[in-house]
């Protein structure tokens, strides 16, 4: 096996591991986060927060290298403009991340519960991300 | 339905500090953004060569899963709205985070990690819209 399958998989086991430790898994704890005016809940703010805390110094050191450990370059966008598409998509997302409480990440993970709401939510979302690249 | 949940400042951070990790552990060996829409992305229209450490990443989410239900018995998942619900929002989700080029991790994680201004852009528009939405789904509506 590919070393580099290796690795990919760890990262996907450790930041698995990081949603679900984090309750970001739950819904109810992403939209209780988002209702500033209800019941509010700021741990998605620590999660973030804490995942920034590392990826901020981290990203700048790793960076600084010429290529990373196992590619020849670094995959990185390399965009500046700020154009329609990126915040019509962005407020898309938002409102659909709002109404069911489910980002991508935590809903795949939550989809070894089994639970059928999640992998409906799993299967639309995969129809819209296609109907979306055919654009 | 509205499930309360309880602030839990310490395996919130403790969590947010294992996804930090993870993002660089995939830039750092890799030289890829730890996008899980932009991941998934290159599954649903795949290129030669391409998929898999998409697909390897996809099984390690799913794994990260499996090891903490099995440490601690159990995932707690409340869903909060009914199905057509979650059906439209997993819609919307997928469409908008691939037009707008990623979601949480992909803009938030990593593109703020990396002070990336269209990054920078896209969360603040989808924090907005998220949470104008639940005010609408809330308090809006006559509640």
């Amino acid at each position: 096996m590919n070393t580099r399958f290796l690795t990919s998989l760890a990262a996907g086991a450790i930041f698995g591991l990081g949603l679900a430790i984090s309750g970001m898994i739950n819904p109810a704890k992403i939209l209780n986060f988002l209702d500033i005016a209800g019941a509010w809940d700021p741990t998605l703010a620590l999660v973030m927060g804490g995942a920034l805390a590392v990826t901020i110094p981290a990203f700048r050191w790793v960076l600084k290298r010429s290529t990373p450990v196992l590619d020849g370059r670094f995959h990185v966008p390399s965009r500046k403009d700020i154009d329609l598409r990126l915040v019509s998509g962005a407020a898309l997302f938002g409102i659909g991340w709002g109404l069911a409480g489910y980002c991508p990440g935590p809903a795949i993970t939550a989809l070894v519960t089994g639970l059928l709401p999640v992998l409906g939510f799993f299967a639309a979302l995969v129809a819209g991300n296609w109907l979306a690249s055919r654009l | 339905m509205i499930t309360a949940t309880e602030f839990t400042p310490i395996s919130g951070l403790a969590g947010g500090l294992l996804i930090g990790l993870s993002a660089t552990l995939l830039l750092w060996a890799n030289g890829r953004i730890a996008g899980i829409s932009g991941i998934l992305g290159g599954l649903i229209t795949p290129s030669r060569g391409d998929t898999g450490w998409r697909l390897a990443f996809m099984i390690g989410l799913l794994a990260g899963g499996v090891v903490y239900s099995l440490a601690t018995g159990g995932m707690d998942v409340d869903i909060q709205v009914s199905w057509p619900w979650m059906l439209v929002g997993g819609f919307i989700v997928g469409f908008g985070t691939r037009l707008g080029s990623g979601c949480t991790s992909g803009h938030g994680v990593c593109g703020v990690g990396r002070m990336s201004q269209r990054s920078i852009v896209a969360m603040c528009t989808f924090m907005l819209t998220a949470g104008l939405t639940v005010f609408a789904v809330r308090h809006g509506f006559g509640g």
